[in-house]
């Protein structure tokens, strides 16, 4: 933990007529693997967008790596930063392979003219290889199934070597068995890299394993905001979710929450 | 079979046409087809044949008013869909159903023979000048440029324009460039295939080249091929048969993508993933 990589003070982010932030503060140090956590359009999203430059806020400031995001300098600084999305919808005909996809998270940091030399081949490879998709490296992108797609998707962000490592809902649609391997994966890079991550997920299991801290949040509001062992119960989840504690608690099993 | 036909000068003009707007064509089509947009090529043709239409009434160069028009529905299409409140295929319908709209009352309003007017629907490369195959030529070369030169950005984009964004490209730049050179193109081979047809010319080669690779510069280049070979084959039937060039090109086209889905190794998929790992 160090320096401050992420900033937000009172962001307030509108789509038309709906408030997606209001009035979101969050610091996030570096090397923080941060778990943010709450039901649909509680602003997850909206919140890694505003990291990246790509949601435009209303009011409020964002600083992200030491610098004060504007809409001039969103482009540069999302070079430095990796995001993850959910799992997208690829054309199963898409003529590009793995390598190929994988090399486009090296395209903005070669900028413009500049193509991909022996060098951006190399890191491609190397990430190809950590994410385990070397055996599938040449296959069409189309053909790989939802799991085989996010862990291309991870090794597209890390060709990009990123300082900020952002995941949105990865596990999403994906079985079981991925949903554990991509998780694990995950914890592994951010370990192995030492990247400041923030992981939007509905996976509640999954959270006190792999975060340093989890983030709540509800109606384009942090609602709390700490350790995720204290802070994960029935009472929070009951509060969050709008769900009786016994309903809560029926679930439990599956969840791992302790008790309040 | 008398081919003497191909030492007059009309006909070496006709060659050259097909040749540069076969090129230019097919390159737009690769962006229409990967980026599952193929209205765009249906409204910008229609909105360069009522730009031209209006040239004819109002009695200026008709090719200035199908850029304007085309280049201005260019730049309605991608803030309209970008908005987010109608979807592309809407708002491409919305300027589409406008611009046929305009067309048909530029030819009401048109005095006297309204020959010109159907030349332009119907396309007329047997009649095409010097003037028209240096604008096809400059298209086609700034075309194959601009493909050449932004072709990572452009990958990146045609994957996916959220990706591309996210890794710090401007891809809503790289996506009104692409509707931008589909307006410029669609202008500069409007007298040679028409408004009607060239729709068929972009996205028929593309749509073949699609079928038989995974490699999206062999589909540039196939693609390229198809909509050379499209026109020269078309130009060929046009002369034997004695028929309309603009139609013989678009059936051409249609045939080659006809033969390409059949003899498609994509539809083999499920053979090509039980390929052991090594082989692939």
């Amino acid at each position: 933990m160090g320096d401050t990589v992420i900033r937000i003070e009172d962001a307030v982010v509108s789509y038309r007529e709906d408030i997606a932030l209001s009035g979101v503060s969050l610091t996030v140090e570096s090397g923080e693997f941060v778990g943010i956590i709450g039901p649909n359009g509680a602003g997850k999203t909206t919140l890694l967008t505003v990291v990246n430059g790509v949601g435009k806020l209303l009011s409020g400031r964002v600083w992200v790596l030491g610098h004060s995001l504007t809409a001039a300098n969103g482009h540069s600084l999302r070079k430095k930063v990796g995001y993850v999305p959910q799992v997208l919808d690829i054309d199963p005909r898409m003529p590009m392979n793995v390598r190929e996809v994988v090399m486009i998270g090296r395209y903005g940091l070669l900028g413009l003219f500049k193509r991909p030399g022996r060098h951006d081949w190399k890191v491609v490879d190397e990430v190809v290889e950590l994410v385990g998709m070397t055996h599938l490296s040449r296959r069409p992108i189309g053909h790989l199934s939802g799991g085989e797609q996010q862990r291309v998707a991870i090794a597209r962000c890390l060709a990009q070597e990123p300082a900020l490592f952002l995941l949105d809902e990865p596990t999403a649609s994906l079985d079981w068995k991925a949903q554990t391997e991509i998780l694990e994966l995950v914890k592994q890079i951010h370990d192995l890299r030492k990247l400041t991550t923030l992981f939007v997920t509905h996976d509640l299991d999954a959270l006190p394993h792999t975060c340093d801290r989890v983030v709540l949040m509800k109606d384009g509001l942090i609602v709390d905001d700490g350790i995720p062992d204290q802070l994960i119960n029935t009472d929070s989840l009951s509060r969050l979710y709008n769900m009786p504690a016994p309903a809560v608690e029926e679930r439990q099993p599956h969840m791992h929450v302790k008790e309040s | 079979m008398d081919l003497s036909i191909f030492s007059y000068q009309f006909m070496q003009n006709a060659i050259l046409s097909a040749f540069l707007g076969g090129i230019a064509c097919a390159t737009i089509g690769v962006f229409v087809v990967l980026m599952h947009m193929p209205f765009i090529g249906v409204a910008m043709s229609h909105a360069a044949f009522a730009g031209a239409l209006l040239g004819m009434w109002l009695g200026f160069n008709p090719l200035i008013g199908a850029f304007a028009l085309s280049l201005g529905a260019a730049a309605v299409i991608g803030p309209l869909a970008d908005r987010g409140e109608l979807t592309p295929d809407t708002s491409l319908g919305v300027i589409f159903s406008l611009m046929l709209g305009l067309a048909f009352l530029f030819i009401g309003l048109m005095p006297g023979t309204k020959s010109g007017a159907l030349e332009l629907l119907w396309g007329s490369i047997l009649t095409n000048t010097r003037g028209d195959i240096v604008l096809l030529a400059v298209v086609a070369f700034v075309v194959v440029a601009l493909v050449f030169i932004f072709y990572k950005e452009i990958q990146a984009t045609i994957f996916h324009r959220d990706i591309a964004l996210f890794v710090g490209l401007p891809a809503t730049l790289i996506l009104y460039g692409v509707l931008f050179l589909t307006g410029a193109t669609v202008t500069a081979s409007l007298r040679s295939i028409g408004g009607l047809l060239i729709f068929s010319l972009i996205l028929n080669p593309a749509a073949a080249a699609y079928q038989l690779t995974y490699s999206m510069k062999r589909m540039f280049l196939l693609a390229a091929a198809f909509g050379v070979l499209s026109g020269w084959v078309g130009l060929l039937f046009s002369y034997l048969f004695d028929i309309p060039s603009g139609a013989t090109i678009v059936v051409t086209s249609s045939v080659i993508f006809m033969l390409a889905t059949i003899f498609s190794p994509k539809r083999k998929v499920k053979g090509w993933q039980e390929k052991p790992a090594a082989e692939v």
